[in-house]
This record gives structure tokens, C-alpha cells and sequence, in this order.
């Protein structure tokens, strides 16, 4: 609860939430908000500037940006949060057993972590979904495999500083089974890190999504994304430079807000950050 | 030093494993026959034949995984069944341009990220520090895509001052070549530029209040040559070392500055082969980039062990 406080008391983090819950209830609310239909096309509307009827103007094929920008909000929000959750539940027991177990367990999985970031993010996300073919689901697939180390990584680190605490010792002494001791006693004190780490790596997953639909890899057209909104208005900047204006606000207002999130959560968990 | 640089490279051969391993595991994930979807649309009964035996895909995964490692070690990465060519040709021929490219955005995350933390630590909590540190949640925040659309926008489009695409090489003569690279390099320095000003900026606040610094200013020192000469060269030792291990993000990030730009370098490669479902330029490609980050991971270690004389114990 003091936690929550001094989150809610740094106004980048209060922005950030609200930011964050404002997309929320856009994407929730996407089928009675957005004025148009999505993906109805109007020859009569190509590539209008915005207008009353089209705030923020027509694409290429007619369609209203704002439905699209609205309804887009659903699939980059979904990309960052279900990626996240995937990278957590494989990260956090691995990380457990690694730092747990220790000996070979730990060298074996050490390694293999070291050869996934070995590879750069965004392109072993292309490679797995090259792979995997193209398709939001996959998309979230690659992205959360991509960002599993980082978490192995972490929650290993923070269980090698937890372990020879007294409190696990005393665990241990009384006759704890391990698998006790790690979800009991470990777990709970390695939290907020996580936590940390984790609303972080939404915004990077946001980017992420946003880049492999950019570059066809992920939302598959006609449906809205704004990652895949921003490929087709990159043809058309001359004529049409409010396609590539709207859906780069609503990917950087995202990703910063959840940016502003996490920086706040971390001043607000990691006493050592308290100014 | 000698036991160190032992420990650090033999702890590489199992890490090197596991990248081919994961690499050529990859092909696991296709669905369907391999040799099949590789045949491509017409699905010629004599190209699927072909490619079955000359991919061995009727031996188990350890074989042709054996067979595959072979040519990876004598520089052998496939060949590229699109192009024709050899995967290792096509990454050589690419490599300049986006190496380029790199380097440039690199000077410019330098200048721009050393000198924002520089000024953001020295002014700490003015205003001066407050927009420096908005710069950074800005460069962390704007996908570099985006900003790319937004510079032509800007600077081709309305102002008509830069090419909005396309690659001059710096043989076909240096002016057009920089021309054309200055966005991109700069797209592609910009989110590099936050992480190294964050850095920069928490490495000289800590300087700052060293002693050395203090008894630097009591010797009665100006402020900018204890802020130039004493405190700035010993913060930006991590920052440089970062700099080196932000390589690969560079890389990622090429593929897409590359694609707003239409330059013909390696991420360019790597995004026709994907849909050119050329699976080996593909693997080729993130073996290349993976074994690259390794050599800077370790070149940048030893640096930092070098510099460092409290390591050399």
C-alpha cells in the first residue's frame, strides 16, 4: 500500500496510468466508440484529410483512421500483455531452478540463456515468426519466447540473493520441502523486481509488435494494427501525412506511458531508488 | 589475465552451441514437409526430391544437424534458394552498408546521449537536466520506424532537403552517401542516445561527488576542466562498454530503419528472405548477427579488464 502511494504521488506515473487505462476502455469499448466501420472501404473517401466526418482523415483505401487507430488499441495491447505473460510463466520457474538447484542445472540453463541473447531481440523475434508464419498469435508467440531470457535471467539473480537469507535458512532448518521454500518463501521476496521488470518489457513488447506488423510479420491485413497502419502510410507521406501521423502518437503514447509506469514502480518498490 | 581470458572464451564454446542449436532448430518450427514449403508455389515433385536429399531431410534431427554444423565451421551457411547465391556471399555483400550504418548512428547516440548526461548530471535537478531526461523517455518511447516516416515527412517532403530513400555508395561519391544516411543514422542513434544520456548521466552524478573531484575543485580548478578532465573520462568507461554491448540493438533496430529508408543492407536481407521463405538466409543472417554481438561481448570484457587495474588481480 505504500508502494501504491508513492506511485500514485509521481505525476509520470499517475499520467502513465491513466494513459494506460484510457487505451484500455478504447479497446474494450472499440465496437460502440469507433464512428466507422474498420474495415469498410469507400471509393468516394480516398485518402481524404480530416474533416468532420473523418476526424482524423481516410486511408488509402477509404477507411477511417480513427476506427482503425481504435481498434488497432486491441491488438497492441493484447501483443504486449499476453507476450509479457508468456515470457513470465516460462522465465520465472526456469529462473527458480536455476538459482534454486544451482551445479549443473544452473550452467546448463546459464548457457542457454546466454545463446538467446546472443541474438538480438527484434531479430530473433523475426526469425520465429518467419518461422512460425505470419500472425498476431505468432507475433505474441516470438515476442514472448524473444523476451524470456531477461526474466530467466532476473529471477535467477534475485534467488541467488534471497537464498542465504536467515528467513529461507530457518525454512530449510525446520524441514521445508524445497519446492516449499521457493514458492513460500522465495517467491513472494523476488516479486517486485519482476514486477518492475515486467511493465517494462510491456512497453518494449508494444514496440515490438508494432515493428513486426511494420514490417508484415504480424496483425495480417485487413485487419487494424497500427504497426501494419504505419507500413501502408509510409507510401503515401506526401499526400497523405495524417495515415502516419495518428497511429505513431497512439504507439508512442502507449509504450511511454507503460515506460512512466515502470520507472515509477521501481522507485516505489526498490527502496534503494527512493529519492 | 591469462586465467580470466581462458575462463571467458571457454565459457563461449558451450554458449556458440546453443545458438546453432537454436538457430537450426528453427526449422523445426516450420509446419508441414520442409522440403515442400521450400519447393516454393509450383511444388515440382523433382525440386522436392532434390531438396530432400540435398537438405538430408529423410536422416534424424542429430544427422542433419551434424551435416549442418559442418559447413557452418568452413563458412558454408547454405545456399540461398531464391537468389542462387551462397547465404555467406549475400551477408558480405550487405554487411558494408549497415556496418555504415551502425557506426553512424553509434557517433550519434554518442554525441548526442554523452553530452545530454554530461549536462544533465553537471546541471542535476535545473531545468536543463529536467529536458534532457524528457529527451530520454522520448528516445526510449518513439519506435524508430515511426520517426523515420516523420523525418521525410519533414525534411523530404516539405522542406525538399534530403533524399527520402534510397543508398548512395560512398564510391558513387561521399556527398550523396551522406545525404542519404544522416536520417537514417540518425532514426537509428536516437533510442541508443536515451539509454547511453541515462547512463552517462547516473555514472557522473556519482563522479561528481567522488573525492577526487572534490579535491580537484579545492585545488581551485574551473568547473569545466573538473567536469571535462577529471570527472568525464572515469564515467565514461561503463558507458563506452555499453556502447559496445548495445551493438546488436543497433542491428535489430537496422532492419527496420532499413526498411523506412529502402537501404539495401542486412536487415533488408533479412526481411525479403522471410517472405521470400528463404529459410537459410534467414538462419544465416541470426547466426552472423549472435556470433558478431559474442566477438563484441568479449572484446568489450577484456577491455574493461584491461582498462581496470582492480580486475587484473
Amino acid at each position: 500500500m505504500e508502494a501504491l502511494r508513492i506511485l500514485l504521488r509521481r505525476k509520470g506515473a499517475l499520467f502513465g496510468l491513466l494513459v494506460i487505462g484510457l487505451f484500455v476502455l478504447v479497446a474494450l469499448l472499440a465496437p460502440w466508440i469507433a464512428p466507422h466501420d474498420p474495415l469498410a472501404t469507400s471509393w468516394s473517401a480516398v485518402r481524404k484529410a480530416p474533416s468532420a466526418a473523418y476526424l482524423l482523415g481516410t486511408d488509402e483505401i477509404g477507411r477511417d483512421v480513427l476506427s482503425r487507430i481504435i481498434w488497432g488499441a486491441r491488438a497492441s495491447l493484447l501483443a504486449g500483455v499476453v507476450s509479457v505473460s508468456l515470457s513470465l510463466l516460462l522465465g520465472l520457474p526456469i529462473g527458480l531452478l536455476a538459482g534454486y538447484l544451482g551445479g549443473w542445472v544452473d550452467a546448463l540453463i546459464s548457457r542457454m540463456v546466454d545463446a538467446m541473447l546472443a541474438c538480438p531481440f527484434l531479430i530473433l523475434a523475426i526469425a520465429l515468426a518467419a518461422f512460425l508464419g505470419p500472425s498476431l498469435t505468432n507475433a505474441m508467440i516470438a515476442i514472448g519466447i524473444s523476451a524470456t531470457p531477461i526474466f530467466v535471467r532476473l529471477t535467477r539473480g534475485q534467488v541467488l540473493a534471497v537464498k542465504v537469507e536467515d528467513y529461507v535458512e530457518a525454512a530449510r532448518a525446520v524441514g521445508n520441502s524445497r519446492l516449499r521454500i521457493a514458492l513460500r518463501h522465495v517467491l513472494p521476496n523476488i516479486v517486485a523486481p519482476l514486477i518492475v521488470q515486467a511493465t517494462l518489457a510491456i512497453a518494449a513488447a508494444v514496440i515490438a509488435e508494432a515493428s513486426l506488423s511494420f514490417l508484415g510479420l504480424g496483425q495480417q491485413p485487413p485487419a487494424p494494427s497500427w504497426g501494419s497502419m504505419l507500413n501502408t502510410a509510409k507510401n503515401y507521406v506526401d499526400q497523405a501525412p495524417w495515415m502516419a501521423i495518428w497511429p505513431g502518437v497512439s504507439i508512442f503514447l502507449l509504450v511511454l506511458s507503460f515506460n512512466l509506469v515502470g520507472d515509477g514502480l521501481r522507485d516505489a518498490l526498490d527502496p534503494r531508488h527512493r529519492h | 589475465m591469462g586465467r580470466y581470458l581462458v575462463r571467458r572464451v571457454g565459457l563461449l564454446v558451450p554458449t556458440l552451441f546453443f545458438v546453432t542449436l537454436l538457430i537450426f532448430g528453427l526449422q523445426q518450427l516450420l509446419p508441414g514437409d520442409p522440403a515442400v514449403i521450400l519447393a516454393g508455389e509450383d511444388r515440382d515433385p523433382n525440386v522436392v526430391a532434390y531438396l530432400r536429399t540435398k537438405l538430408h531431410l529423410d536422416e534424424p534431427f542429430a544427422v542433419r544437424y551434424a551435416y549442418w554444423l559442418r559447413g557452418v565451421a568452413k563458412g558454408d551457411l547454405g545456399e540461398s534458394l531464391r537468389i542462387q547465391k551462397p547465404v555467406t556471399e549475400l551477408i558480405l555483400e550487405k554487411l558494408p552498408v549497415t556496418l555504415e550504418l551502425a557506426v553512424l548512428a553509434m557517433l550519434v547516440a554518442l554525441a548526442i546521449g554523452v553530452s545530454a548526461g554530461v549536462l544533465s548530471a553537471v546541471f542535476k535537478d535545473s531545468p536543463i537536466d529536467y529536458a534532457a531526461r524528457v529527451f530520454a523517455l522520448w528516445g526510449l518511447s518513439t519506435p524508430n520506424f515511426w520517426l523515420g516516416i516523420l523525418l521525410i515527412l519533414l525534411f523530404s517532403v516539405q522542406l525538399g532537403w534530403l533524399p527520402a530513400s534510397g543508398y548512395v555508395s560512398p564510391a558513387e561519391g561521399l556527398k550523396g552517401n551522406l545525404a542519404a544516411m544522416v536520417m537514417p543514422a540518425f532514426v537509428l542513434g536516437n533510442a541508443l542516445a536515451a539509454v547511453l544520456m541515462r547512463h552517462t548521466r547516473s555514472a557522473m552524478i556519482e563522479a561528481l561527488s567522488a573525492d577526487y573531484v572534490r579535491t580537484a575543485r579545492s585545488k581551485g580548478l574551473k568547473q569545466a576542466v573538473v567536469v571535462l578532465r577529471h570527472a568525464l573520462p572515469n564515467a565514461l568507461m561503463p558507458v563506452i562498454t555499453l556502447g559496445a554491448l548495445e551493438f546488436g540493438a543497433l542491428l535489430s533496430g537496422a532492419v527496420l530503419t532499413e526498411q523506412v529508408f529502402s537501404i539495401p543492407g542486412f536487415g533488408k536481407l533479412i526481411v525479403d528472405a522471410v517472405f521470400n521463405r528463404d529459410y537459410a538466409v534467414v538462419q544465416g543472417v541470426v547466426l552472423f548477427t549472435a556470433s558478431a554481438y559474442m566477438l563484441l561481448n568479449l572484446l568489450a570484457d577484456v577491455a574493461y579488464f584491461l582498462v581496470n587495474p582492480r580486475l587484473r588481480t
